[in-house]
């Protein structure tokens, strides 16, 4: 994998490390995060990784934005909990972001503990990690501070905002506060705002961690103790929105766990459970119960439309970007109605705008799942903004 | 590949550096020959998803939508000329599309097959078939045929809706032939095709 080492001279007071596989990037109280509550924060750590080289004019860079409980190493393997890249299919050479062409940038985000400051940093006014005492953030506040990060990569203009699911919420949040700055935008399986279901899904996976007596009111770090029961199954709600009915039927229907009768008790008889216990039991090893707790927070509060006289269509009038929304048709987390209702803003405010629905029975996550129709109409509008950015094509792409 | 006879009538309709909006824009050549040849800046809706991963792979801007649902999305007067080639038989409601077309487009180019054509006619009358629109997959019992019109039914419900027809062409043996203008009769009889270009009256 291609990976940029090299560093623009900063604009602003940003202070570049790299400790144990997580290069990341810190500014001090003289570059604080203005926050949408009105606070500060100050330090701040943006933790970030890159791929594929910066050209000279620097126009070639993607800002990749990842979900709820990614991170951001989109393309290679995360050093820590050693995961697999998550995007592999969609991001390196030859794919549709095809980092031999493109620089990548993807950053974790505000509130999130793969490195960027979130409620698992040390508290600058206390002892120990912040917990409760970080203050609520929101999609914005996100996008301020991968903002700070990307101007102190030297990049003006991001030729590309990209992300799935929250993902795609910044993205939106990205071409609505920066419209200068983002030259093309794909939110994908998106929605402009939270609804009253997933608010209700979320609430029952904050409920599940604040029950667990490991949370200890957030203070968990000091007692040298985790909510891993809570966590898991906030995890486990959440999950089950990810797929689709039919997807869970295919995958699993009524089919025991490696049992041949029911065994008339509360064990996981049925696959679909204990996949389920598998997918709880392995996110609490690799997330934050508090930085769960506040990320999901911040998209409960998302509502775009909001800082625009609640007219969705203001957040996009003379809007430069050219956008190409995805939606899937199984996807029950942020439906296809919720993809169609940013485009028909998109429309409304007469923006460049393409909506591509792909029909699937993968659910959400069918962006990070095999999905050729996806990966070629993603290509293809990847292609044609660069040919409208001026940009070459790269040694991965088709010539012809 | 060459190009459909109903997109050249069509481009010869859209002035230079128009704004357009294709609805039903199938695979996207119409628009990209407008974009290519008409310096056109063009924008497309369609209902197929083969339809519109085409099109945004080949670089153009357009949603998946319905044109009986989504067109309400558009702002009034936000194109200069809205285009249904060869769509109007496949929407459920012809006369509220053609209103919405000339709400949203300063005019509306509209192109479709005419069942009134001799052929059609002797098909009916000698083999007691169905016409069907050429090209048509299954024949009068494919869904996506839901209203197949006469050039003469077409002009009707023009004049019906208090719309106004700047220019008619016949096509037929794949060649734009001369406007017609009062009579309709022999274009009825003869045209294979017809594109027309409506104002609001």
């Amino acid at each position: 994998m291609l990976r940029a080492v090299m560093i623009h001279p900063s604009p602003n007071s940003g202070r570049w490390t790299a400790t144990g596989g997580v290069r990341a990037i810190s500014f001090h109280h003289d570059a604080p995060l203005q926050l949408s509550n009105g606070k500060r924060l100050s330090p701040l750590t943006v933790a970030y990784e890159t791929y594929g080289q910066l050209n000279a004019d620097r126009s070639n860079a993607i800002l990749i934005c990842h979900a709820l409980t990614g991170d951001q190493f989109v393309a290679s393997p995360n050093p820590i909990t050693g995961r697999p890249a998550w995007w592999p299919r969609i991001v390196g050479p030859g794919r549709p972001i095809d980092t031999n062409r493109f620089f990548v940038i993807c950053s974790n985000i505000l509130g999130g503990c793969m490195g960027t400051t979130g409620p698992s940093s040390p508290n600058p006014q206390g002892d120990g990690a912040y917990g409760l005492q970080f203050p609520m953030i929101t999609v914005a506040d996100m996008v301020r501070a991968q903002a700070m990060l990307v101007e102190a990569f030297g990049v003006e203009t991001l030729f590309c905002v990209i992300g799935g699911s929250i993902g795609g919420m910044q993205a939106l949040q990205w071409a609505a506060a920066y419209p200068k700055r983002v030259f093309s935008c794909v939110p994908i399986a998106a929605a402009a705002r939270h609804s009253a279901q997933n608010i209700a899904f979320y609430e029952v996976g904050r409920q599940a961690i604040m029950a667990d007596p490991d949370w200890r009111g957030g203070a968990y770090d000091a007692a040298g103790v985790r909510p891993s029961k809570g966590l898991a199954v906030a995890r486990m709600a959440a999950h089950v929105t990810y797929l689709s009915e039919v997807a869970l039927r295919q995958k699993f229907d009524r089919n025991l766990q490696a049992r041949e009768r029911l065994s008339f008790g509360f064990d996981a008889d049925f696959q679909v459970e204990s996949y389920l216990r598998h997918q709880g039991q392995s996110f609490v090893d690799r997330f934050d119960a508090n930085s769960y707790l506040y990320i999901t927070r911040a998209v409960d509060y998302f509502d775009l439309a909001v800082d625009f006289g609640g007219v969705l269509a203001q957040a996009f009038l003379h809007s430069p970007t050219r956008f190409c929304s995805f939606g899937f048709s199984s996807d029950w987390h942020y439906p296809p109605e919720e993809n169609r209702a940013i485009v028909r803003a998109l429309i409304a405010a007469g923006a460049d705008a393409s909506y591509v629905e792909i029909d699937t029975n993968k659910g959400h996550d069918a962006f990070l799942l095999e999905e050729p129709q996806f990966e070629a109409a993603l290509t293809g509008f990847i292609d044609a903004a660069a040919a409208a950015r001026g940009l070459a094509l790269g040694s991965g792409a088709n010539a012809a | 590949m060459s190009a459909r006879a109903d997109h050249l009538v069509i481009a010869s309709m859209v002035d230079h550096g128009a704004k357009v909006l294709d609805v039903g824009c199938g695979d996207g050549a119409l628009l990209d020959m407008l974009q290519r040849e008409r310096g056109a800046v063009g924008r497309g809706m369609e209902l197929s998803q083969e339809g519109v991963n085409a099109c945004v792979a080949r670089g153009l801007s357009v949603v998946r939508g319905d044109a009986d649902r989504d067109l309400q999305d558009y702002p009034d007067g936000a194109f200069d000329v809205v285009i249904l080639s060869k769509t109007i038989q496949a929407v459920r409601r012809p006369p509220l599309v053609l209103i919405e077309l000339l709400r949203i487009g300063r005019c509306a180019v509209v192109s479709f097959p005419n069942m009134g054509h001799w052929r059609q006619r002797a098909r009916l009358a000698l083999t007691g078939r169905m016409p069907t629109a050429p090209h048509a997959q299954g024949g009068w019992s494919d869904s996506d045929t839901l209203h197949l019109c006469t050039i003469r039914d077409f002009t009707v419900l023009i004049e019906t809706l208090g719309l106004g027809v700047d220019k008619a062409v016949p096509i037929s043996d794949g060649v734009a032939r001369s406007p017609f203008a009062k009579s309709i009769w022999a274009a009825n009889w003869l045209a294979e095709e017809a594109v027309f270009l409506l104002r609001k009256a």
